[in-house]
C-alpha cells in the first residue's frame, strides 16, 4: 500500500504547471487534494511518471458566486464550497450534494474540479454538473477551452481531458426563480459512495406549471445519467403533476449494472424511488420559492 | 526520482527531512520524524486512524504526499497535551469515559474531536455521529466515544 515512484513537480504558478504537464503527456499526472489519486496510487492502480502538485497554487483556490452561477477554482476544496453562504444562496443544490461526498476529513483535502475530473459515475459532483448543465474550463499554454457537463464526462473515471491539460475551474449555472433541486441517495455506510442516487432540478412558469424536470442518476451507467421527464409532467402545476409517471420514466431509460454491492434490480429498484423522492421535493421547493 | 528537502511545523517544533517525492505524510511523521503515534491502518483514506491537524484542519495522513506538507503546520496526538503531560480536555473525556480499547483508532478521534469541537463547542448528537463518521472503532462499539466527545465539549466548557 505505497505509492510507486514518481517525479514531484510543485509548480509556483499556473503558467509553470501548464508547462510542467505539457512537456509531461500523458506520463503526467495532476495532484489536487489527492482523495482519489493518492489511494489509486497507494493501490498502484495507475503509475505516473510525473506527478504535479498544484496544492500550492492559491490563486486556483476561488469560490466566486455571482448571477450566472457559482464559478469553483481547481483548488477550492469541497469545505470551502460547502460552507459557502453566498454559494448556497445562488445554488443550494452544491450544499446538498458536498454534504453526501464522503467524511467531513475527506472534504477538507478534496477539490470539487479533482472530483468532476475523476469522473467517477458514482459521485455527487459530476452528476449535479450534469443536471445543472455547467460546463469545464480546461486550459494548456497559451489557451482554454470550456467543455460543457453533456460531453466532459465520457467514460467510468474518464473525462474529455486530454494530456497536458489543466483544468482550471468549473462553472455550475444558478437556481433560477420558481425552480427547485433536491439530492437523495443511499449509500451502504455513512460517507460511502451511493449504490443508487439522484438529482432533480424542477422549473415551474409563472402559473406554477412545470416547464422542465430533470433527474441525474448517480451509479446508473458509465457516465452521470440525464433523463428529461418534463414530457412526463410538463404543463401541469406541479401538486398535480404526476411525479410517480416521471420517476417510472427515469426507471425506464435507464440500465443500471450490478456488482458486489448491489444487484441490477435493486439498484434499479431504488433509482425509481429516489428519483421520485427527489422531484417531488424539487418541485415543492420551486412551488414554495 | 530526486528526493526533496521539506521542512514542516511539527507540534510547534520545527522539523526537517529529505523524503521522495512518494513519502505519505503518515510515514513521513513515523519514520523520518519518529513521531508513531500517528497510527495506519488501511492506507486509503477509510479507516480515520491517521488523522492529523495540517493548518488546524483534520486530514487523513495518509492521502497527503509529506512533500505538499512543506511549509505547513502539522498537529500529531503527541502535539494535543500541554508540554507538562497534562493531558488535554479531549483526551481526558475519552480516559474518563472509557472511549478506548486497544487504542489503534484513538489517534484518529482524538484529532478529529479536538477539531470537531474548536469549530463546534456544543456540537448535537447528530453532529457527533455526523462529526467522527470517517473514523472506524473495532472495539468500543462507539457508545463511549459519542460519550466522551460531550463529556469533552463539557470540560472545555467548564475550564473556558
Ligand atoms: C474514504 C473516501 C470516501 C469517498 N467518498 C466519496 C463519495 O461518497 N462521493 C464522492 O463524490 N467522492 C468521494 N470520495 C472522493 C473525493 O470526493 C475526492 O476528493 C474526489 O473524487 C477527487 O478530488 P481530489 O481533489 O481529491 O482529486 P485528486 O485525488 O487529487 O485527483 C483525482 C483525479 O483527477 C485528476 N485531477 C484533479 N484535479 C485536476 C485538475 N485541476 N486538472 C486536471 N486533472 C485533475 C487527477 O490527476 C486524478 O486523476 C471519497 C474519497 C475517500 C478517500
Ligand atoms: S490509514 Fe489513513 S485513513 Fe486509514
Ligand atoms: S479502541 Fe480498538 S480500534 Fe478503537
Amino acid at each position: 500500500m505505497k505509492p510507486p515512484p514518481f517525479d514531484y513537480h510543485a509548480p509556483r504558478s499556473v503558467g509553470e504547471a501548464l508547462e510542467i504537464l505539457t512537456e509531461a503527456g500523458d506520463e503526467g499526472k495532476v495532484l489536487a487534494g489527492g482523495q482519489s489519486l493518492i489511494p489509486m496510487l497507494n493501490m498502484r492502480l495507475t503509475h505516473p511518471r510525473h506527478v504535479v502538485d498544484v496544492n500550492g497554487l492559491t490563486e486556483l483556490a476561488t469560490v466566486e458566486a455571482g448571477p450566472g452561477g457559482v464559478l469553483v477554482g481547481a483548488l477550492a476544496r469541497h469545505a470551502q464550497v460547502e460552507r459557502s453562504e453566498p454559494v448556497a444562496a445562488v445554488q443550494p443544490l452544491l450544499r446538498r450534494a458536498l454534504g453526501l461526498v464522503a467524511h467531513p476529513v475527506i472534504r477538507n483535502r478534496g477539490t470539487v474540479v479533482g472530483s468532476l475530473v475523476h469522473a467517477d459515475p458514482a459521485a455527487e459532483l459530476p452528476a449535479v454538473l450534469a443536471l445543472l448543465g455547467g460546463s469545464v474550463r480546461l486550459a494548456r499554454p497559451g489557451s482554454t477551452r470550456d467543455v460543457a457537463a453533456d460531453v466532459f464526462f465520457t467514460g467510468p473515471l474518464e473525462s474529455a481531458l486530454r494530456p497536458g491539460e489543466l483544468a482550471v475551474s468549473a462553472l455550475f449555472p444558478a437556481l433560477g426563480p420558481r425552480s427547485g433541486t433536491a439530492f437523495h441517495e443511499v449509500a451502504r455506510r455513512h460517507g460511502d459512495y451511493a449504490i443508487s442516487g439522484a438529482a432533480a432540478l424542477v422549473v415551474l412558469d409563472e402559473d406554477l406549471r412545470v416547464v422542465t424536470a430533470r433527474v441525474a442518476c448517480v451509479s446508473a451507467g458509465p457516465v452521470p445519467v440525464v433523463v428529461d421527464v418534463t414530457g412526463v409532467c410538463g404543463g401541469d402545476r406541479w401538486e398535480a403533476a404526476d411525479w410517480r409517471g416521471a420517476a417510472a420514466a427515469v426507471w425506464d431509460e435507464t440500465e443500471p449494472e450490478g456488482d458486489i454491492h448491489a444487484s441490477a434490480d435493486y439498484r434499479r429498484h431504488l433509482l425509481g424511488v429516489l428519483a421520485e423522492r427527489a422531484l417531488t421535493e424539487a418541485a415543492q421547493e420551486a412551488g414554495n420559492r | 526520482m530526486r528526493d526533496i528537502a521539506i521542512t514542516l511545523t511539527v507540534n510547534g517544533i520545527v522539523r526537517r527531512a529529505t523524503v521522495p517525492g512518494r513519502r505519505l505524510l503518515s510515514d513521513c511523521l513515523r519514520h523520518d520524524l519518529g513521531l508513531t503515534g500517528t497510527h495506519v491502518g488501511c492506507e486509503h483514506g477509510v479507516c480515520g486512524c491517521c488523522t492529523v491537524l495540517l493548518d488546524g484542519q483534520p486530514v487523513r495522513s495518509c492521502l497527503m504526499f509529506a512533500a505538499t506538507a512543506d511549509g505547513h503546520e502539522v498537529t500529531t496526538v503527541e502535539g494535543l497535551a500541554e508540554p507538562d503531560g497534562t493531558l488535554s480536555p479531549v483526551q481526558r473525556a475519552f480516559a474518563e469515559c472509557h472511549g478506548l480499547q486497544c487504542g489503534f483508532c484513538t489517534p484518529g478521534f482524538l484529532c478529529t474531536v479536538t477539531a470537531l469541537l474548536r469549530d463546534n463547542p456544543a456540537p448535537g448528537e447528530e453532529e457527533v455521529v455526523e462529526g467522527i463518521s470517517g473514523n472506524l472503532c473495532r472495539c468500543t462499539g462507539y457508545q463511549n466515544i459519542v460519550r466522551a466527545v460531550h463529556r469533552a465539549a463539557e470540560i472545555l466548557a467548564e475550564e473556558r
